[in-house]
């Protein structure tokens, strides 16, 4: 296979690029292949665009649920309380 | 900024549960980390520079020992959780690289904004979260919600770099895929 041909067929490393890009710099030779494969892949092209979506969704998800409905249940609480409560009595 | 420990659990007991639940999925153990992480923050009370907020200085304790959790639960598995068979690159590609025609990127269609799509969307991909492999998970959100240095990932999971971006990538096709099977 030619180089060119390795470089439009291989979508593995063409995702693998689309993540590193998001992160850290590519090299040039990164930066060009990766252009090259997107420009005739629309698979990848579509790849790109989810993979950016579902990182910002998990980031919204974990931060809207950092405040989850049911929280830690009161008898937890009551029993954390004193706990801290004793350890803070026995220090004074 | 003082340190007011009698306040905590009213406070802040709710939210370091919520943070923990997301990360380990485990309702007993998050339980036991917001535990440990006042038992921790009591005796480091006086080491409290009053730099960040009350909130924010729990959280990092908090943040530590979610660390040592994942660390525990991969390590010795290592090679077992970099490899999972049935979530290998190879499942999605073809021997010449390209994309399997079954697992080729389809559009989820909830590119315009609507409310209730995307919370069905979310729980989705809260699932699908839940199905990777721990270390994966670690390193995932470790880096898109915690906004973690890579290095600084590798270092705390022990992870060597190369291995970094193999987990990032992998975490990533078997999250896509998991949506594009579950939701169109």
């Amino acid at each position: 296979m030619s180089y060119l041909k390795r470089i439009i067929y291989n979508c593995k490393k063409a995702t693998l690029l689309i993540e590193k890009k998001e992160m850290s710099l590519l090299t040039m030779r990164e930066f060009i292949e990766l252009r090259i494969h997107l420009f005739g892949c629309s698979f990848c092209r579509l790849y790109k665009k989810q993979s950016r979506m579902i990182n910002e969704m998990v980031r919204e998800l974990f931060n809207r649920s950092a405040q989850p409905t049911p929280g830690l249940d009161d008898g937890f609480k009551k029993e954390l309380q004193e706990r801290i409560e004793n350890i803070l009595n026995d220090n004074h | 900024m003082i340190l007011d420990p009698r306040k905590w659990v009213a406070a802040h007991a709710d939210y370091l549960y919520g943070y923990a639940i997301t990360r380990v999925n485990d309702e007993e153990q998050a339980r036991d980390l917001v535990q440990e992480t006042f038992l921790a923050a009591l005796q480091r009370v006086a080491q409290f520079e009053g730099r960040s907020s009350e909130r924010t200085w729990l959280t990092s304790i908090l943040k530590n020992k979610i660390v040592d959790v994942y660390r525990k639960k991969s390590s010795g598995l290592k090679l077992v959780s970099i490899n999972e068979p049935d979530m290998e690159p190879d499942n999605f590609f073809g021997e010449d690289g390209h994309w399997l025609v079954e697992h080729g990127p389809k559009a989820f269609g909830i590119e315009r904004e609507d409310h209730l799509e995307k919370k069905e969307f979310q729980q989705i991909l809260q699932k699908c979260l839940g199905k990777l492999p721990v270390l994966w998970k670690a390193v995932f959100t470790m880096k898109h919600v915690d906004d973690e240095a890579s290095e600084a990932i590798c270092t705390e999971l022990k992870v060597t770099p190369a291995n970094f971006w193999v987990i990032i990538h992998r975490a990533k096709l078997n999250l896509r895929a998991c949506l594009q099977k579950n939701w169109i």
